[in-house]
């Protein structure tokens, strides 16, 4: 293990390389032309099209937010080209796949094969914007899943897509969601039906590959009555100098008596450690429904990457005595920016809400939390518990917490904690006279910080988070 | 195995050490006692290799200077300090730190490190010699811990590190007898002809199990007399004020 520490810590960004692969690339610009084309590519029926054309309109209307504590320099949306696709499409088997983009997942980590077979992980990967390979489709369709690319369930299941695409995030819920709606290209679609519990966790790696283009990834997962299903998303960027724009919407419903739980580890590129520039802008919008009683959702994050982070996991307590959850581990090091948190909005009874929030900031890292609590006036005996914690490494980084808490029910339990630390110099001392080297210390400290978050985490996520935070935090202590 | 040349020490241009000469040999057990303020933590930590000081003379450990030695690298060299006050780091749970630290020296010895289940069985089996309880164990290092428990932490990790040269500074202030005992057991564990200790400490008390073979007395910056563990019985008795009259003189 620590072999590997040493080898993560001494690389620079490890997932900086750039494929070389044909890309079929639109010329840069948006207009209405753009998003016909889109979607006559994708031969997607009439209704995903004026869906497109009715969020393009909307965004149009919009204005870019300005409220989150995050500054870049303004983007020029028709300086991005709004889609790209690997030339080869409709592939059958991994055989079929080119060889180069295999050996780019081979560097990313990423176990296609025999390796995803052990670990019971199927995966689903979205290279630019076109899935090109989707394994245990077999496994998974003996009970009833469906796990695919988003572009095939409009073409396989459009009922379904056209009941819950936008019930959670509508396509006018904000500039970013808006615009998503109009241009997605693909993403990941997820069907649970009554009763299953999802043989494997499903797994999505995302990867930003050709310079220039949007993503603009589009995400739906819905579990019907009964079933459970655990989702993980990870993501890894090639290093780049232009900044890369990429807006994502993340749709969860979750029937009565179902389970989602989403975990996310996320590491776009940071910018260049020295100036910050060339970093992924992360604009997300995710959001959950539990739609009926006793559902639950649960999200797990992990943060480390992106020079500018504006993501605020949510869910939406409809269901009587439904559950919401978000763990979160928020890391800025150098330049990085992040304004993150959540909101949970209580509408049924005796729902519960928990919240657990470890900021981590270092170098000139800024971080922000906001969190958001919501008990509307029939949320009888509605319950949050929200615990927010920022570590400080460094004197020139910040932390700035905001909960918003607004409780129209006389009968809500709110419990609030919040606490701020710093890596002091004689605990790193202490570490060191025991042999423990200062980035060694470090890590430990800051694993045991995130501790109570990393044990949402499935297993293998839970190591890869962990190696994760100290290649994000090489060179944070003197 | 530690050699200590005219040591001055200074914080701020605040003169602390003012001209230690030492020589600690293998096998032995040198005492250091002084009352409050009057630089034994300081010899330590300059020792160990704390950041801060202003530093005349020199520290030889087995022949080597160390004062260009990063605190890390002393440890691994083989230097361990049970610190007067040990330092609490929450969220860090102890069984995990106290790995990471062997681990360290492990590799630094090319030798394997051990992986969770070896070094539970190991751990398991040095904590009796403590006689803390298991749950320590699980618990942040440190974190909530009561004085004693702090200091049975301190002799845990020494008797599992293994150092060859260890400093305990005042490993045995603010224990009663029953823990005192424990402690001064665990560190008669520890001893051998091949490892050296000093120990600092107030009292006679945690000598009389001990039995060191050199006690120093230390005032104001500078060793004033060396003995047997009869120094030690004579400041118990008579204070340090006699020692301390004839030395301003
Ligand atoms: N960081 C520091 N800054 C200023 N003075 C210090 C510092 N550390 C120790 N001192 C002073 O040095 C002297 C010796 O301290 P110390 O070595 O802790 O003594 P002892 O361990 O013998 O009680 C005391 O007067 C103490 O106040
Ligand atoms: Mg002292």
């Amino acid at each position: 293990m620590s072999d590997v520490i040493k080898q993560a810590i001494d690389q620079e960004y490890k997932y900086g390389f750039v494929t070389d692969i044909e890309q079929d690339t639109f010329p840069p610009g948006l207009d209405e032309g753009v998003i016909r084309a889109i979607s006559a590519i994708k031969e997607e029926p009439e209704f995903m099209l004026e869906w497109r054309l009715k969020s393009y309109k909307q965004w149009l209307k919009m204005e870019e937010p300005t409220w989150a504590k995050v500054s870049y320099p303004e983007i020029d949306y028709q300086a991005i080209s709004y889609y790209s696709a690997p030339k080869k499409k409709e592939l059958n088997s991994l055989d079929e796949v080119d060889p180069e983009l295999l050996e780019t997942y081979t560097k990313l980590g990423i176990p296609l094969e025999e390796q995803k077979m052990l670990s019971g992980v199927a995966v689903d990967a979205v290279f630019d914007s076109v899935s090109v390979a989707t394994t245990f489709k077999s496994e998974l369709e003996k009970h009833g899943v469906i796990f695919c690319p988003f572009s095939e369930a409009v073409q396989n299941h459009p009922e379904l897509i056209q009941k819950y695409l936008g019930s959670v995030v509508p396509h006018t819920d904000n500039y970013f969601a808006a615009l998503n709606s109009a241009v997605f290209t693909d993403g990941s679609f997820v069907y649970i039906p009554k009763g299953v519990r999802c043989p494997m966790e499903l797994s999505t790696y995302f990867r930003i590959n050709a310079a220039n283009t949007g993503q603009f990834e589009r995400t739906l997962i819905i579990a019907d009555e009964g079933s459970y299903v655990s989702y993980l998303e990870g993501c890894t960027a090639p290093m780049r100098d232009e900044n890369q724009l990429h807006a994502a919407v993340v749709e969860l419903v979750a029937h009565k008596d179902a389970t989602i739980k989403y975990s996310t580890v996320q590491n776009w590129y940071p910018g260049d450690p020295k100036t910050g520039k060339g970093g992924i802008y992360n604009f997300v919008t995710k959001r959950g429904t539990c739609l009926e009683e006793n559902s639950k959702i649960s999200w797990t994050q992990v943060e480390t990457g992106s020079a500018i982070t504006w993501k605020y996991p949510s869910c939406i307590l409809k269901g009587d005595n439904s559950v919401g959850e978000f763990y979160s581990v928020a890391l800025t090091n150098n330049f990085q920016q992040a304004d993150t948190g959540t909101k949970m909005v209580h509408l049924g009874k005796n729902t519960k809400s928990t919240i657990i929030s470890k900021g981590i900031s270092a170098g000139k890292g800024q971080q922000t939390y906001r969190g958001g609590v919501k008990i509307l006036k029939n949320a009888h005996n509605a319950r949050n518990y929200s615990q927010c914690d920022s570590m400080l490494i460094g004197d020139k980084c910040g932390a700035h917490t905001f909960p918003y808490i607004d409780v129209r029910n006389p009968s809500a339990q709110m419990e609030h904690e919040a606490s701020t630390s710093s890596i002091g110099e004689d605990q790193l001392y202490y570490c060191n006279q025991r042999g423990i080297s200062t980035e060694d210390a470090v890590s430990l400290i800051v694993n045991g910080f995130c501790k109570d978050v990393f044990k949402e985490l499935p297993m293998e996520f839970a190591v890869e988070a962990q190696k994760l935070m100290e290649v994000s935090l090489e060179g944070a202590v003197g | 195995m530690l050699e200590i040349k005219n040591l001055h020490v200074s914080i701020n241009n605040k003169k602390i050490l003012k001209g230690i000469n030492l020589a600690i040999n293998a096998g032995e057990l040198h005492a250091i006692m002084g009352r409050n303020g009057s630089g034994k933590s300081t010899l330590a930590h300059v020792i160990a290799g704390k950041d801060g000081y202003e530093i005349e003379g020199d520290v030889l450990f087995n022949g080597e200077s160390l004062l260009d030695k990063s605190p890390e690298e002393r440890a691994l060299a083989g230097i361990f300090m049970s610190f007067q006050y040990p330092v609490v780091i929450p969220g860090v749970n102890n069984t995990y730190f106290l790995k990471a630290a062997l681990n360290a020296k492990l590799k630094a010895n090319d030798q394997p490190e051990l992986d969770a289940m070896d070094f539970l069985a190991l751990i398991k089996e040095k904590i009796k010699l403590v006689e803390m309880d298991e749950s320590y164990l699980s618990r942040a290092v440190n974190d909530g811990f009561s004085g004693g428990e702090k200091k049975r932490n301190e002799i845990l990790q020494l008797l599992t590190l293994e150092p060859t040269f260890a400093i305990l500074d005042e490993t045995d202030s603010g224990l009663d007898i029953d823990a005192l005992k424990i402690i001064a057991n665990g560190v008669n564990q520890y001893r051998n002809s091949e490892r050296a200790i000093l120990a600092i400490t107030h009292y006679q008390r945690l000598l009389d199990y001990m039995k060191p073979d050199v006690v120093h007395a230390m005032i104001d910056g500078k060793i004033v007399k060396t003995g047997d563990m009869s120094l030690a019985h004579e400041l118990e008795e008579k204070g340090y004020s006699f020692l301390s009259t004839k030395d301003t003189n």
